[in-house]
């Protein structure tokens, strides 16, 4: 299962490294006098409302996708294991009011919270990344405050401290280190629901803006001609769904090869 | 019982105070005057200045915050900078088709996810069980907007028995219910299995077969009863990602419910709009689960004066 879903995460982290090179076509190029062209040798996932080649574009947009991806998991999680991090270690006040913050941000939860930013931020690439990212950092910082709960109780931890080990050597040699696993799997599974996330902002016009050639995006333009013209929102959809089970594979199958305890 | 309940009440003050925060800064986080934001981009300069004067935005920010409060306790969400019409009547209007809409996929994804996870858990590692989490695994995969157009396809354009939008009878629930409702039944179905795996490996289940219980009787009264509390758990949490899904889903299927509300005010730069849907977001969320846990009050007497 895992390796599966490493193949397809593979193929796209490929695709998206030389899509744009291998691309039939210029994605952002119009040509009027084919628009709504149905499947065919010439255009293999035929064309849009413009006339451009949605293989082509769909190639090029794999790479936009696959960066908001890792960007957002990284926004994610630079703010929200450092912050859990300190809520579970340190624990008292900072946490108490951490927490309350976090239960706060979850009240909005996922997708709400990046749209509520969204508004607040705007449009575009940069702060598509910016709300999917500050959006999972509630996750991260529950997941994280809770493996440092359970991790503190440990007789090794104990015994380190016992040992007089200072607390940031504690914290980065045991703790960190054994709060790996779960935060990888998370991670991986975050990069899924990133790219569904991303692609729901660009459907609803707030995420990456045209021409550049996103999923999200193109299914969006593709919902108008879904009367006459199905395939130019089936093609995107099914990149996006691919992608998307391509982490969830590997997440599922790393959770179950590396933490026996969250078996599913 | 009534002292847990109470307990749990008091603890969502936190949030509210959270939320109405958040709300409050959404307007003032945003570049530019919040006056002529709120006011929006048609707006006159004497409107602009009653607007400042009404919000108290010359005074200190902690007593806009209070008239903030005292208006939000009266129901008063201003008017929509688009229409001019109160924000709070608007949201009234929509709210119950949103709310019938994320009931009855709710519905939808109890019926077949938590079956379909107990088949999975009961008969684990055979055919069943990997039919069911395959199936599972496409569905939290599905972009919802997406499989909401494919379905159109489906159902409206080639087969034509369905609306493809549109709302009035219980034909034109059918594929938004539906399309909402996929990726909840697929991941109850999966933490149904995960906690029915669970429980079923616990000293106790051995006890009953050893003492020679129906394989039925254990599976449905012991193992089931208790991983029930898992279950309901994320029934309520799954909530939050429904009605995330139905800001799509309502757009997809042209569903007059507070999603595309906020898609439409977003797109507008209506603020005193987007702030009150958001608002009313989180309200239910919080409702949803504050009634969860109080549910399990009823269901586990173990949690009882915890």
């Amino acid at each position: 299962m895992a390796l599966l879903g490493a193949g397809v995460i593979a193929i796209f982290v490929l695709v998206s490294a030389v899509g744009a090179w291998i691309s039939p076509y210029d994605p952002i190029k119009q040509d009027l006098r084919f628009n709504l062209e149905t499947p065919s040798i010439k255009h293999l996932l035929g064309t849009d409302e413009l006339g451009r080649d949605i293989f082509s574009r769909i190639l090029t947009g794999t790479r936009i996708s696959i960066a908001i991806a890792i960007a957002s998991v990284g926004v994610g999680l630079l703010i929200g294991v450092p912050l859990g991090l300190i809520s579970g270690f340190w624990g008292g006040k900072v946490d108490f009011i951490l927490q309350r913050i976090t239960d706060t941000m979850l009240a909005f939860p996922g997708f709400l919270l990046a749209l509520a930013l969204v508004s607040i931020i705007g449009v575009g690439f940069k702060n598509a990344v910016l709300s999917i990212g500050l959006s999972s950092v509630p996750i991260y910082i529950r997941l994280v405050r809770g493996c440092v709960l359970s991790i503190r109780e440990q007789a090794y931890v104990e015994a380190a401290r016992a040992l007089g080990t200072p607390n940031l050597v504690i914290l980065y040699r045991h703790i960190i280190t054994n709060a790996m696993v779960p935060i990888i799997v998370q991670s991986t599974l975050g990069m899924g629901t990133a790219i569904l996330h991303a692609a729901g902002l660009g459907f609803l016009g707030l995420g990456v803006q045209p021409p550049t050639p996103e999923w999200g995006a193109m299914l969006g333009t593709g919902r108008a001609y879904i009367f006459v013209a199905p395939h130019v929102a089936t093609f995107p959809g099914l990149a996006i769904f691919f992608a998307v089970l391509g982490f969830n594979l590997f997440g599922d199958g790393l959770r179950d090869a590396l933490d026996p305890r969250f078996k599913l | 019982m009534l002292q847990y309940v109470l307990k749990r009440l008091f603890s969502t003050i936190p949030v509210l105070i959270g939320i109405s925060l958040v709300v409050f800064f959404l307007l003032r986080a945003l570049p530019g005057d919040p006056a002529e934001v709120i006011a929006g981009e048609m707006a006159t300069q004497e409107e602009v200045e009653a607007i400042r004067s009404q919000l108290g935005l010359d005074k200190p920010i902690f007593v806009q915050y209070a008239i903030f409060i005292t208006k939000l306790a009266v129901l008063n969400l201003g008017k929509s900078a688009r229409t001019g019409e109160s924000v709070i009547v608007e949201i009234r209007s929509r709210l119950p088709n949103t709310i019938l809409l994320a009931l009855v996929s709710t519905a939808i994804a109890c019926l077949w996810g938590i079956p379909a996870g107990i088949v999975s858990a009961v008969r684990h590692y055979t055919i069943a069980d990997y039919v069911v989490m395959v199936v599972a695994l496409f569905g939290i995969s599905m972009p919802v907007f997406w499989l909401g157009l494919m379905l159109i396809v489906l159902f409206s354009v080639k087969l034509h028995v369905l609306p493809a939008g549109g709302i009035g009878t219980l034909r034109h629930l059918i594929l938004p219910a539906v399309t909402l409702a996929t990726f909840s039944t697929a991941f109850i179905a999966r933490m149904t299995r995960s906690s029915m795996m669970e429980v079923m490996g616990q000293d106790y289940i051995t006890t009953a077969r050893s003492k020679g219980l129906a394989e039925k009787v254990i599976n449905l009264k012991h193992a089931l009863r208790n991983a029930f509390i898992p279950i309901i758990t994320v029934i309520g949490l799954q909530f939050g990602t429904l009605l995330g899904g139905a800001v799509l889903t309502e757009t997809v299927f042209a569903w007059p419910g507070i999603g595309r509300l906020i898609v439409d005010s977003i797109l507008a730069r209506d603020y005193p709009m987007v702030q009150g849907v958001i608002l009313v977001f989180a309200l239910l969320y919080i409702m949803v689960n504050l009634i969860v846990d109080i549910l399990y009050a009823y269901i586990d007497p173990r949690i009882h004066y915890d």
